[in-house]
């Protein structure tokens, strides 16, 4: 019942809700990021980040330091703080927060595919996945050779075989196949995900049902621009597409037919919460797209923090600790590379 | 029909029972919801505040010994309601079994049952009001000290609800008079 959670919420979600929004506080800030990126050297950032919630992880870290290893360790805390919360979650929230999870397992399911596909050895292929998105049998991906063996082999016994049901073919597995599956399966997930919210009800549907729908327009306008040129038909452009969001369904219809970046652009312009992102960009500018929608999604995480009493928070959270270690990577292999002038290209100021 | 007779006599067989029901369950039922109710409604709010406020303080322990404040706010709805439901039961007075169902006795028992009533329901959403904002006001907290004061201004307001019954509950216990005894 909307507007009555705040009586009830607090049995099973209370202690858990005022922890993620204590990690929240440990999010690096601007002073933190200002001093980041006048780092001249890997040691710089490691000393400025002993002084935040990054500390103890990075403390034993002997060097010469790499980009990876901060990044592992700064993931590390992610999925450590992930593991907690998860220990002490009751149903829904712990379902909820698993559901988190599912997207990174798509990704790796997809990377250790793909990797396999150009024969890279499995083992360097585990450790470049996101260890959110583990599962037991993971390893084992490597020996399908077409979908359906991919989903009985492995998958059936994955929390992922549901969305599966739109894709098993007998198709060979080769590039264009797994980016088609791999958008199938996002769209199953993220559709079933709005579905779990929705049941929910509440301050947390209306709250995720945004924040889902936000990411489903997003995937549905870089599914249009990266399918320009390619031989993706129309009618499997518009299967990709998520059936909610802001552009169901009279925008997917547009994006389906456009042919190239500025007509994709016509098609956002028409809805004013996109128009803004748009309107950063100059004419046939699309690479700094990503970075204009991160920018809005990461307003949108920080606005879920104002209201209390739902569950958008433990999402908000885990997405904006991802995007700080994304801004981690990138201002570290700066440093690495002396390419201090790019910076600020890439990074997303959280604050 | 005048007098006793008005009272007593009833259309409805449901009328009647419900006139044929002493006074002092009445009141006895009124002295429960007044502590009752009002415990409920402090243990409600005392666990919307005790759970963010323990979570939060793994982050920011400084907020513990501050925050307690809306832990107290919540017990003083506890003690709103034992003070009413101890002034009513002083109110309580044996008549002789002749006169129980006198309009006066009949009185006396609705004012004791309806003084009861709304003290134990304004102190049940009070205890809640307080108990929400004091969740807030330990989660504000623990991310920025300066907003403590802000929101400790709300909770007293929320907590002020709770004074309201209890002076309305107040005033109609005074209108419980039983027949005198001689009478």
């Amino acid at each position: 019942m909307y507007g009555f959670e705040a009586l009830t919420f607090n049995i099973h979600g209370g202690y858990l809700e005022a922890i993620v929004r204590g990690h929240r506080a440990g999010l690096l800030t601007a002073a933190d990021y200002n001093n980041l990126c006048q780092c001249e050297t890997l040691e710089d950032i490691k000393m400025h980040l002993s002084a935040t919630e990054y500390g103890p992880y990075l403390q034993n870290e002997p060097s010469p330091l790499h980009t990876t290893t901060i990044v592992e360790k700064c993931t590390l805390k992610l999925v450590d703080e992930y593991k907690h919360m998860l220990c002490q979650a009751t149903e829904p929230l712990s379902t909820f927060l698993e559901y988190i999870t599912y997207g990174h397992m798509i990704d790796n399911v997809v990377l250790i595919v793909t990797g396999t596909l150009h024969e890279r050895d499995v083992q360097e292929l585990l450790e470049k996945c996101h260890p959110l998105g583990m599962f037991d049998s993971i390893a084992t991906l490597a020996v399908a050779q077409n979908m359906r063996e991919l989903y009985r082999l492995v998958l059936v016994d994955t929390p992922l075989a549901p969305y599966f049901s739109e894709c098993i073919t007998s198709e060979d597995l080769d590039d264009m196949n797994i980016e088609i599956m791999r958008n199938t399966l996002y769209k199953a997930y993220l559709e079933d995900f709005y579905r779990f919210c929705q049941k929910l009800g509440g301050a947390t549907a209306e709250i995720m049902s945004d924040l889902l729908a936000f990411e489903a327009d997003r995937r549905a306008v870089n599914i249009t621009i990266n399918s320009i040129g390619t031989e993706l038909t129309r009618d499997d452009r518009r299967k990709l597409y998520s059936s909610f969001g802001l552009l169901y369904p009279y925008g997917h219809e547009e994006l389906a037919v456009s042919e190239d970046v500025d007509q994709v652009r016509a098609v956002m312009e028409k809805y004013p919460p996109y128009q803004s992102i748009f309107s950063k960009l100059s004419y046939g500018e699309s690479q700094m797209l990503d970075k204009a929608f991160y920018e809005e999604e990461v307003k949108r995480l920080c606005l879920a923090f104002e209201q209390q009493f739902h569950y958008g928070v433990f999402f908000a959270y885990m997405r904006l600790r991802e995007q700080e270690i994304r801004n981690l990577m990138w201002i570290s292999e700066c440093v690495a590379q002396n390419q201090k002038s790019r910076v600020h290209d890439s990074v997303v100021f959280i604050f | 029909m005048s007098g006793s007779a008005a009272a007593v006599i009833a259309t409805s067989t449901w009328a009647r029972a419900l006139l044929r029901i002493s006074p002092y369950t009445f009141s006895a039922i009124g002295i429960a919801v007044a502590i009752g109710v009002s415990v409920l409604g402090a243990a409600w709010g005392i666990y919307i505040t005790g759970s963010s406020l323990i979570g939060a303080a793994i982050k920011a322990p400084r907020i513990t010994s501050k925050n307690l404040i809306s832990v107290i706010f919540c017990e003083a709805v506890a003690i709103y309601g034992v003070i009413v439901a101890i002034i009513l039961q002083t109110k309580l007075e044996s008549v002789p079994a002749a006169n129980i169902y006198e309009p006066e006795s009949l009185r006396a028992g609705y004012a004791i049952f309806a003084s009861g009533i709304i003290v134990g329901f304004a102190n049940l959403v009070c205890g809640l009001c307080v108990g929400i904002i004091g969740s807030s006001c330990a989660l504000s907290d623990a991310q920025n000290s300066t907003l403590f004061v802000k929101i400790l201004v709300i909770e007293i307001f929320g907590s002020a609800l709770g004074l309201f019954g209890v002076i309305v509950g107040i005033i109609m216990s005074a209108q419980a008079t039983w027949p005198s005894k001689t009478g």
